[in-house]
């Protein structure tokens, strides 16, 4: 499998990360050569192989449902690029 | 006392608590060394005057007969963990100035241990790397030097905790590992380092990479000083629902129980193509050490070896280009302003990320994107699955295993490479212990003709800690490493 320039548009959107068109075409070739190199994994027979996704060997923990933090506005907020009247400020989203 | 540089955290602790030195005057020197070394940009952030602080206090405990494992030792941070009220950036622009209101886990622990904070540690971009010349800082530098005096990497991702401990501009520093982060660093800068068991240190508080993968870990002159800072750093935490419940072993007593009796495996798979010839022969000279200490080499067999890199340059992009979703611009970090949201987001992180970590969240994004997840993903996932099964086949023969850090030793900074996987090969030999989630421990060994460090890689079962440490101890005493680099603070002794 490799990508085309295309691809490449697209998955830079999905990604939400701005790629110009000239930057296209080289990234292209940059992600097929690591795609081209991960694809050696199809020389491995894994059928019946359950996929393993957490090494830890046991179920996540429960614990109970009760407030455990909280009242912590200006912390929240301490840090934020734009904000106003103890809210995020985004460009606007509904006419 | 004049060296105070030139004590390890064992010694200094001792140091202390006689009396002999105070943890103002260990800090005051740890200061200046690391100004004096600044050349290195193994810092990012110096915090002196709260580092100052925290020794007073340590002096107060000490006298009091309150001293914590780490009482008084200077400690320096890798910027991936969130320490409150100080920047941590993660060394990208899209966290420059970000100040947490939070401490993370691990750090906490040290500092409630009596660890002093001495500053921020430089490192990849998001630990993305393998040589820590990702950084928005700028890469650090390798204090070691070859025959050449050419500028050296110090490893990656946690090239500025290595390079300081080298340097001595930090007595102990933090790392994390998700792929080789600490292992391949420690070997490149001939100091020892630990990737605990997956679920032995808490993540909380850490800027997450790839959450299966991640783990801190301890960065340390010795073996014995490994243990003592492996031994506070540890802990079960409810805020990391992976943090483990399993009781912390004695890690501090096993360094000197030797390794009569143990059985160590020598993975066959682990002698590459292109391997440097004297990391062949530094991997022989550490099996005869362990044989000469009583203990039994086996042979044995890792058959997938060589899908770990591939499969875990599909995991480790995969969950990075989950978890580098929150950097949006809304709640804390870079900003840039657009018309709309999604091209605020996309403006944002264009300007923000770097080069490497733009590559691997769109390699991420491709692999979990529709149509292609059960041909990457989860692929990856069940030859990860196979990698974990050679490992517990193994254990079941051997308790530890031996083998090299690294294919090579530290390569010059700016080396041009075009392909990218020619620099995830780095990793080849430390990328397997964290797709199973065991331990290991890079050892220095000794030098190449060239004189720069080379080191011995232990892996162990889950949650055996202790036999790293067993055999580490060995391979340190047998290896005599007291070679120091050019660059190291006060001058080569």
């Amino acid at each position: 499998m490799s990508v085309d320039k295309t691809t490449v548009a697209k998955i830079a959107r999905l990604a939400r990360i701005n790629v110009s068109d000239e930057r296209l075409e080289p990234l292209a070739a940059e992600l097929n050569g690591i795609l081209n190199w991960i694809a050696e994994l199809d020389e491995v027979n894994t059928d019946n192989v359950e996929p393993l996704a957490s090494v830890t060997g046991h179920a996540l923990p429960m614990r109970d449902d009760v407030v455990t933090d909280g009242n912590r506005l200006d912390d929240v907020l301490s840090n934020v690029p734009e904000g106003a009247s103890g809210f995020f400020v985004v460009p606007k989203v509904v006419e | 006392m004049s060296d105070l540089l030139g004590l390890n955290a064992v010694a200094a602790r001792e140091a202390l608590d006689k009396k002999a030195i105070s943890a103002v005057e260990l800090t005051t020197a740890y200061l200046g060394a690391a100004e004096a070394t600044a050349g290195l940009n193994n810092y990012v952030a110096l915090t002196a005057d709260h580092a100052l602080a925290m020794a007073a206090e340590s002096d107060k405990r000490i006298a009091t007969g309150a001293a914590g494992l780490l009482e008084g030792l200077p400690i320096g941070v890798k910027d991936l963990f969130c320490t409150k009220g100080i920047s941590s950036t993660a060394c990208s622009n899209i966290l420059k100035g970000f100040v947490p209101p939070y401490e993370s886990t691990v750090t906490a622990n040290l500092w409630a241990a009596g660890g002093v904070m001495l500053g921020k540690l430089n490192c990849d971009e998001f630990a993305m790397g393998s040589g820590n010349e990702t950084s928005a800082y700028g890469p650090a530098i390798n204090p070691w030097q070859g025959k050449d005096k050419v500028d050296l990497v110090p490893g990656g991702s946690s090239g500025g905790s290595a390079s300081a401990v080298a340097a001595r501009s930090a007595l102990l520093a933090t790392g994390t590992d998700t792929g080789g982060s600490i292992r391949q660093p420690a070997a490149f800068c001939g100091v020892v380092g630990l990737k605990p068991t997956y679920g032995r240190c808490s993540r909380w508080g850490i800027v997450a990479f790839a959450s299966s993968l991640d783990q801190a870990g301890p960065f340390t002159r010795t073996v014995a000083d490994n243990a003592l800072m492996m031994t506070a750093m540890a802990s079960h935490d409810a805020k990391d629902s992976t943090s483990t419940q399993t009781p912390l072993q004695d890690l501090i007593g096993a360094v000197g129980d030797g390794v009569k009796g143990m059985k160590i495996g020598v993975p066959k798979e682990y002698v590459m193509d292109g391997m440097d010839s004297e990391v062949v022969t530094l991997w022989e000279q550490g099996q005869a050490w362990l044989r000469d200490a009583g203990a039994e080499l086996i042979d044995v067999s890792l058959p997938h070896t060589k899908y770990a890199l591939p499969a875990y340059y599909i995991i480790a992009p995969a969950e990075a280009s989950s978890n580098l979703a929150r950097y949006d611009g809304v709640r804390y970090g870079m900003r840039v302003d657009a018309e709309t949201l999604d091209g605020m987001y996309e403006a944002t992180r264009a300007a923000g990320f770097g080069e490497e970590v733009q590559r691997r969240i769109m390699i991420g994004t491709y692999v979990l994107s529709a149509g292609y997840y059960d041909a990457y993903y989860l692929k990856a996932q069940k030859v990860r699955r196979l990698i974990k099964g050679d490992f517990d086949a193994a254990f079941q023969t051997v308790d530890a295993l031996l083998t090299p850090a690294t294919p090579s030793a530290a390569f010059p900074v700016g080396r041009k490479i075009d392909d990218p996987v020619t620099n995830f090969l780095n990793d080849v030999f430390t990328v397997p212990a964290n797709l199973a989630g065991l331990p290991g421990i890079a050892v220095p060994g000794g030098v190449t003709s060239d004189g720069l460090p080379l080191g011995l890689q232990v892996l162990g079962r889950p949650f055996d800690e202790a036999s790293l440490y067993r055999v580490a101890g060995v391979l340190e005493q047998a290896a005599g490493f007291t070679m120091t680099p050019a660059r190291m603070a006060g001058g080569a002794a």
